[in-house]
């Protein structure tokens, strides 16, 4: 029985070393310098790239991570320091609530505040349901990392003459600041690879665009409509596409790691 | 003279880091109280969102929509009962592969991994979690589906003769209830071990110890002894998986076929409800269609609100019990 486990643990590692091993094997194969420089083109033309893809992904990121992550770390901060009050409690299971959601219906909510009363998608909407799926996220790493931070700090601090605002922000959370920079980079890493919220709000775009108000073109969005073409051409780039998003979700992920432990030695398990 | 002196005052409130602090901390509890609100605000906006434009369905249409298979834009009828059925038979199949395996892990890493093995292979799998799920649906159309079409259906059906039971008959097309069960099991396994793996990490000593005392070899301690005591916490993991399943839109869309038929058989193509809403929302022609859709996402809504509630609580009994 004993052995049975070890064979579930192979078993369970496989997928994972499988996905990789073919990703970088279809993939690297179809990759180059141009498919960071060059746009989309029509089938049958050589030497598209997915440039306004990767930017659009990015600009989704940077305004998911300007609206989700003041907002998240605010919110924990409430949570930490208010640890029993009924708004706490709330919170607490209203955001694991959230946390639950499938993000399908997130991209309705965003697609009935943003873009239907608007009457197009645009890259707001998109960053805007990615934001809703980090806020959670961040708001409970932070409280976790919040609640490491020794009382006696505090006390000092507050003890020294620090107002409670100085305390919280300068003392507490600059302690814990690693521990939330490691939440706030695995929220990223998760909400990167989104595209079901993206569908019907960023909806993507076949063209060079960073306008908030306009659709704009999104890494898994892009993977998803070459993958089921029915041309060869355009399956490759799918591969590039997923190799290089892959790619920023795992250098993400392993910074995550490097962070905590740096800081706070190796992870305690 | 006052002035000089309410200068001098300020300059030691500044070096000594004393300042007004009333004004700060009032700031600073509205700012978080009201980054706190946020949340409450974004369920409760979420919910009225989408229950707001399903009303016209379900006031027209009623229980109908979930339990009617006849789903027809241009004539008026929206039964997503095929997508129901999809949504649950994948998310069971899912379970019914995944769960076995990440107990399995999560016993691996609990009690007999080797510590030199337990980081990495705990890495190897949480990781099977930051995978973006499109990634999954494009190795599932080009790896898993050959794969189950070629090997494993003919396998299933032909060679251990499961042919003859409803389940495993029929062509093998390849974009089917299966493919969909086994990419989600692979999506769920890593909710469930690391929660199972934490909550048999929680199991007191003392109780391990008993049973090592009473003469139990390790594995009878593990049997008897720990997962009994874990037990509700692990159900709670697996429910958690569960409630990813059932949500899943992009990996199931690209490979369960998108066909709205009912069939016993894990073979055939299928349909579930949030792939439903992805290949139908954006193109949505009328009033009532979008209504339609918009009552099938209400209906996921409350079905993994559900599946997480009891997951949590379940989750909270262990967690509790400990400390």
């Amino acid at each position: 029985m004993i052995g049975l486990t070890y064979l579930a643990a192979i078993l369970a590692t496989l997928p994972l070393l499988l996905i990789l091993v073919h990703l970088v094997r279809q993939g690297a194969s179809s990759l180059s310098v141009s498919f960071f420089t060059n746009m989309p083109k029509p089938v049958g033309e050589e030497g598209g790239g997915m440039a306004n893809a990767i930017v659009g992904t990015l600009v989704l990121i940077g305004i998911a991570v300007a609206i989700g992550l003041p907002v998240g770390i605010g919110a924990g901060l409430y949570l930490s320091e208010k640890k029993t009050t009924p708004l706490a409690h709330t919170v607490r299971f209203l955001s694991d609530v959230l946390n639950g959601l499938p993000s399908i219906v997130i991209g309705i909510f965003a697609w009935e505040f943003l873009v239907r009363p608007i009457g197009h998608f645009s890259a707001l909407a998109g960053g805007v349901a990615l934001a809703a799926m980090m806020i959670p996220l961040v708001t409970r790493t932070t409280e976790e990392m919040l609640g490491v931070v020794p009382t006696s700090l505090r006390e000092a601090a507050l003890a020294l003459g620090y107002s409670r605002w100085r305390t919280s922000i300068s003392i507490v959370l600059r302690t814990a600041l690693a521990g939330i920079a490691t939440g706030a980079l695995v929220a990223v890493a998760r909400i990167a690879g989104e595209t079901a919220p993206l569908l019907f709000t960023a909806f993507g775009n076949q063209f060079w665009s960073t306008t908030l108000r306009e659709p704009i073109a999104a890494l898994p969005l892009q993977i998803f409509t070459y993958a089921i073409s029915p041309y060869d051409t355009w399956h490759q780039q799918a591969w590039a596409g997923a190799l290089v998003l892959i790619s920023m979700v795992l250098v993400i992920s392993i910074a995550a790691r490097v962070v905590t432990r740096s800081r706070f030695g190796a992870p305690v398990d | 003279m006052t002035s000089i002196s309410a200068r001098w005052l300020e300059r030691e409130r500044r070096t000594l880091r004393v300042d007004q602090s009333a004004i700060g901390d009032r700031i600073y509890e509205t700012v978080t109280t009201a980054s706190a609100l946020v949340i409450p605000a974004l369920v409760i906006a979420i919910a009225i969102a989408i229950f707001v434009a399903a009303l016209p369905a379900f006031a027209r249409l009623g229980i109908s929509i979930v339990t009617s298979s006849d789903w027809d834009v241009a004539g008026g009828h929206f039964g997503a009962a095929p997508a129901v059925f999809g949504t649950l038979v994948s998310s069971m199949v899912a379970l019914v592969i995944a769960t076995p395996l990440a107990i399995g892990v999560a016993v691996f890493l609990s009690e007999f991994s080797p510590p030199w093995l337990r980081q990495p292979v705990g890495f190897l799998v949480d990781l099977l979690a930051a995978i973006p799920s499109v990634v999954y649906g494009l190795w599932g159309i080009f790896v898993l589906i050959p794969l189950l079409r070629e090997k494993v259906m003919p396998f299933l059906r032909d060679t251990l003769h499961l042919g003859a039971t409803p389940f495993f008959s029929g062509a093998a097309y390849g974009p089917s209830m299966l493919a969909a069960g086994v990419i989600l099991a692979i999506m769920a396994l890593p909710y469930i071990s690391s929660v199972s793996r934490e909550v048999l990490l929680a199991v007191p000593r003392s109780q391990r110890e008993a049973a090592l005392a009473l003469g139990a070899t390790r594995w009878e301690m593990i049997r008897d002894a720990v997962i009994p005591y874990a037990r509700s916490g692990i159900i709670g993991g697996i429910m958690l998986g569960l409630g990813r399943a059932l949500g899943e839109t992009m990996a199931v869309t690209m490979v369960i076929g998108n066909r709205p038929e009912i069939s016993a058989s894990l073979f055939a193509p299928g349909y579930t409800m949030a792939s439903l809403i992805a290949n139908e929302f954006s193109e949505a022609t009328n009033d009532m269609h979008l209504s339609a859709l918009m009552a099938v996402g209400a209906s996921l809504f409350v079905i993994t609100l559900i599946v997480n509630a009891i997951a949590r609580w379940l989750v909270w009994r262990v967690s509790r019990s400990r400390s």
